[in-house]
């Protein structure tokens, strides 16, 4: 803790010196330079996305005909409908949101626990134990999809959801970002409610959980981002499209009728808005994420 | 200081004085450890005893020994084919990605207030699905589609990006750099605004210039963060999968496959399970040992006294 506020101390007053500087160089015309570059290099960086909103409003017959224009001769918002409609596309979304939501809570829950064990418990082995469990977070999960497919077809989950959520809630990152921030934070908080006479559970309760926020918070989007995102293990354990979430939706999307763009564009519109949202929300807590730590993803 | 990812384990300190706290820990560590004994550790442990088998999904699984992986080895050329692209993408990727997102977050950290604006904004792709992602870009990447109508302003007849064998592994690498380089400007930008501005006025002072400054000063104090970039980019670059899959199918030929798609191909197209676990294994096998080396070399490389 000491060693935190003293870094951070001495980060600003070097700020603070730094602030003429800074003023005097903004004057430079490099710098107008610079904004311009990164303006563009930020609007072809963020090209695909425009296109996809673009192309969703095409109809189909002038995908392609208009070239390079972003604009077709009418607004086609049917592409919307037929996404809609050409697969249960409103199941698909629900089941997305429903297999996201419930996999980031029961990833939070779980590394919530462990991560307080492993911080704050004394017990044979713990610190042998945690760097097993934390070695996981380098081996590739595409490694497991075998097994947990004959396991899942084993169990008779093969499509359904509980296997789209349950076997990817336990891995490392959680309980090891959680864990992290509850070593900075001072024992002194728990010693008092212990003496206080609060009990473990109340102690988890009312004295961690309202300090661990932040980090539950990080834990909690970046599994949503991975269960929205995720691709191959529903494309393994899912294979009827009213179980399918929106990736594997897409995807079913192009193959089975050709491709039909317009509708296909408006459906990858559709998925990208809730990722979208969480950036533009969230954007102080994911960056935090991940400059702690944030290797999630599979 | 606190904001850099290291990859070490910081020890415990000293928990809340109070004894006992055995059976306490196992409650609280029950269903972590059980998913993960289930979920990760008993799969690990089956993929290796699979990949002895022949495999059927459906049918009997018959003990065959190392057949598999005398055949992986030996008897199966599109396994070094695509043990060869996976590898020729992990190179691209990882030196593409890594050289960009320095340059890039060097250049965002010093953009001053708009900083933060265009980090997030290269951040956009990594949270989108990829596979919306993977299917904007084959739109835009077909013979007729608006990058070669883009190009065709200029006069050039643009190639097929896709079906060329030469260029569609380059195509995935582009695809794949612009999906996943915010993850990494956005590591290295909180490493950079871990670097005390003292020490950069102090090289100045010194004499030292902007590009000495950078080699010398900014990208030693840097090491950690840019170490814990090539781990994940490495491990990353192996598991391609998705851009494979819907952009080129593996082709055209064998020129886009890769060990996961060939993993997912013998797995669930050609019932191999036996086979495909033995695959998985060399995936496992050989991101281990990348990742052991780069630990191993991490004193050497990586500078972490502030």
């Amino acid at each position: 803790m000491t060693t935190e506020t003293m870094a951070k101390g001495t980060l600003n007053t070097g700020v603070q010196k730094r602030q003429p500087l800074a003023r005097r160089r903004k004057k430079r015309p490099g710098t107008y330079i610079s904004r311009a570059a990164i303006i563009l290099a930020g609007l072809i960086f963020f090209f695909p996305f425009l296109w996809m909103v673009a192309t969703s409003l095409k109809p189909t017959s002038e995908v392609f005909s208009t070239g390079s224009n972003f604009l077709a001769s009418r607004v086609e918002w049917s592409n919307y409908v037929t996404a809609w409609t050409a697969i249960p596309f409103a199941q698909v979304i629900f089941n997305s949101f429903l297999v996201s939501i419930a996999g980031a809570a029961l990833t939070t829950v779980v590394s919530l626990l462990s991560a307080y064990a492993f911080a704050r418990l004394q017990f044979k082995h713990r610190d042998k134990l945690f760097l097993v469990f934390l070695g996981t977070l380098v081996l590739p999960q595409e490694v497991l999809v075998i097994p947990l497919y004959i396991m899942m077809n084993k169990l008779d989950l093969v499509n359904s959801i509980p296997a789209l959520i349950v076997p990817f809630a336990f891995g490392a990152f959680g309980a090891f970002l959680i864990r992290q921030f509850l070593l900075s934070l001072p024992v002194e908080f728990e010693e008092a409610a212990r003496i206080d006479g609060a009990g473990s559970i109340r102690i988890l309760w009312s004295v961690i959980l309202p300090l661990v926020r932040a980090p539950l918070a990080v834990v909690a989007v970046f599994s949503f981002i991975d269960y929205w995102s995720s691709f191959l293990w529903p494309l393994i354990v899912i294979n009827d499209v009213s179980r399918a979430t929106i990736p594997l939706g897409l995807s079913m999307f192009s193959g089975e009728r050709g491709t039909d763009w317009g509708p296909l564009m408006a459906a990858a519109t559709t998925a990208v808005i809730p990722s979208l949202l969480v950036v533009i929300l969230l954007q102080r807590q994911l960056v935090k994420g991940v400059s702690m730590g944030g290797f999630g993803g599979r | 200081m606190t904001a850099l990812p290291t990859l070490t384990v910081k020890n415990a300190k000293k928990p809340a004085r109070v004894t006992g706290h055995g059976k306490l820990a196992a409650v609280y560590l029950a269903p972590g450890m059980l998913g993960f004994l289930i979920f990760i550790v008993v799969p690990l442990v089956a993929s290796l005893v699979i990949s002895l088998f022949d495999w059927p999904l459906f049918g009997a699984a018959k003990f065959v020994g190392l057949d598999n992986y005398v055949r992986m080895l030996s008897g199966d050329p599109v396994f070094w084919t695509v043990l060869g692209n996976t590898l020729f993408f992990a190179v691209c990727y990882t030196v593409l990605n890594l050289v960009l997102a320095l340059a890039l977050s060097t250049w965002l950290h010093n953009l001053g207030s708009w900083g933060p604006f265009f980090r997030v904004l290269f951040f956009i792709p990594v949270v989108t699905p990829m596979v919306a992602n993977a299917l904007v870009w084959r739109l835009m990447l077909t013979d007729d589609g608006v990058v070669n109508s883009f190009l065709a302003n200029f006069g050039i007849h643009g190639p097929s990006w896709l079906s060329n064998s030469q260029l569609a592994m380059g195509s995935l690498i582009a695809m794949s750099v612009w999906q996943g380089i915010g993850y990494n400007i956005i590591v290295l930008g909180a490493g950079l605004n871990g670097i005390s501005p003292n020490l950069l006025e102090a090289a100045r002072i010194d004499g030292a210039g902007a590009w000495q400054r950078f080699f010398r000063v900014v990208l030693p104090m840097l090491s950690p963060s840019l170490f814990f970039c090539t781990v994940m980019t490495i491990i990353g670059s192996f598991k391609v999968f998705t851009q494979p899959y819907l952009l080129t199918l593996g082709g055209p030929g064998e020129s886009t496959n890769t060990i996961v798609l060939y993993l997912y191909r013998n797995g669930f197209s050609f019932d191999k399970l036996g086979y495909a676990s033995a695959l998985a294994w060399a995936l496992f096998v050989i991101v281990m040992l990348i990742t052991a080396l780069q630990f191993s070399q991490q004193k050497r490389l990586v500078n972490y006294d502030n």
